[in-house]
C-alpha cells in the first residue's frame, strides 16, 4: 500500500470485523514537533494480549483458529521506517485503539494520500457505523461526526445521490481546507 | 462549521429521496458489495468503490446499496464486487478497476446484462 490513508481503511476494516459500533479516527500533523500520528479507537470486541502480539508479529504466531492479516505489520513496518511506532492497546469487551506515528519530514515516511476518499469509503459502505473523524494540521482541524447526518436521513439510504454529493463534498472541503494550514 | 445550515439542506434532499424512491421500488433494490479486505484495498478497492459512487452521484441513479465484506477469500482476484439485482441471483466480478466498474452499472445495473467475461466462479 502507497498510502497511509489506505492502511487507515484497512485497520478501520479490522474494527469493522470486530463488531465496533463507534469507531473513532484521528490524523494529527504537527509541524513544529515533526510528527504526524493516527489514532484508530473502536468499541468493538477486543483482544487479549496474545492476540494483540499475534496481529503485530504474524511471522511467530501459528495461525490455526482465526485469520490474521498482514495489515497490521506492513502499517508498523512503514512507521518503523519514518522513525516512528505502532502499538496496540485493547481489552476484551471493551475494544482496541491503535497508534501509529512518524517523523512526519522523513524521506521515507509514506504519504498521507486521500484521506476524504478513505473517510467516504468508510462512511458510505457501514452506514451503520458511528464514524467520527478528526484530522489536524498544526492550527485547523476538520472534525467529521455521521451521527447528526443518520438521525436527519431517518430510513433514507445514505447511497441516494443527493446525499453522496452532500458528504462528498463536506469531506473532500473539510480535508484540504485542515491541508492549507501547512503550505507546500 | 456550517453543520446547521447543511443538515437543514440534508432535510430537503431527505424529502426528494422519499418522493424518488417510491418511483424505483417496483424494480427492487439493487445491491454492489465491494471487497474491503487487506487484499482488495491494496488491489485497488478504494477506487473502484469511488469510480461507483461517483457514476452514482453524477448520473443520479437512486436505489443502488452500496457495502463492502472482507477478504472473500480469492485475494488474486481482487477488488471483487458482487451485484444483486432484486430477486435475482447474486453476481460475483473479479479484478474490477474503475473502468470494469463503470461497465458493470451501465450494462448489468442499468442494462440488466451481466458482464460476462467479468464474472468469477465462487
Amino acid at each position: 500500500m502507497r498510502e497511509l490513508a489506505l492502511h487507515i481503511l484497512d485497520i478501520a476494516e479490522n474494527s469493522i470485523e470486530s463488531d465496533a459500533g463507534c469507531v473513532e479516527i484521528t490524523v494529527v500533523e504537527n509541524s513544529l514537533d515533526d510528527r504526524l500520528t493516527i489514532t484508530i479507537q473502536d468499541n468493538g470486541k477486543g483482544m487479549d494480549a496474545a492476540a494483540v502480539a499475534r496481529v503485530t508479529d504474524p511471522f511467530v504466531t501459528h495461525r490455526s483458529t482465526r485469520k490474521v492479516g498482514l495489515g497490521i505489520p506492513l502499517l508498523k513496518f512503514a512507521a518503523e521506517l519514518a522513525n516512528g511506532s505502532l502499538s496496540i492497546h485493547s481489552e476484551l469487551g471493551k475494544g482496541t485503539t491503535l497508534t501509529v506515528d512518524f517523523q512526519r519530514s522523513h524521506i521515507d515516511r509514506m504519504p498521507l494520500g486521500d484521506l476524504a476518499s478513505t473517510f467516504m469509503t468508510l462512511v458510505v459502505s457501514n452506514s451503520e457505523t458511528h464514524w467520527m473523524f478528526h484530522y489536524q494540521v498544526d492550527g485547523a482541524r476538520f472534525d467529521f461526526d455521521n451521527e447528526p447526518i443518520k438521525a436527519e436521513l431517518g430510513d433514507v439510504s445514505i447511497c441516494e445521490p443527493a446525499v453522496l454529493a452532500y458528504i462528498r463534498d463536506s469531506l473532500y472541503t473539510g480535508v484540504s481546507q485542515a491541508q492549507s494550514a501547512i503550505p507546500g | 462549521m456550517a453543520t446547521i445550515k447543511s443538515l437543514d439542506d440534508l432535510k430537503k434532499i431527505r424529502e426528494e429521496a422519499l418522493a424518488k424512491r417510491k418511483v424505483k421500488s417496483k424494480e427492487g433494490n439493487v445491491q454492489v458489495i465491494v471487497g474491503m479486505g487487506t487484499c482488495g484495498i491494496a488491489a485497488g478497492a478504494r477506487e473502484t468503490m469511488k469510480a461507483i459512487l461517483d457514476v452514482i452521484e453524477s448520473q443520479s441513479l437512486s436505489g443502488i446499496i452500496v457495502s463492502q465484506t472482507g477478504c472473500v477469500g480469492q485475494c488474486e482476484k481482487e477488488p471483487i464486487v458482487q451485484v444483486i439485482v432484486g430477486d435475482q441471483p447474486k453476481v460475483t466480478y473479479g479484478k474490477v478497476g474503475s473502468e470494469v466498474a463503470r461497465q458493470i452499472i451501465k450494462e448489468h445495473i442499468l442494462g440488466g446484462k451481466v458482464v460476462e467475461n467479468h464474472v468469477i466462479p465462487v
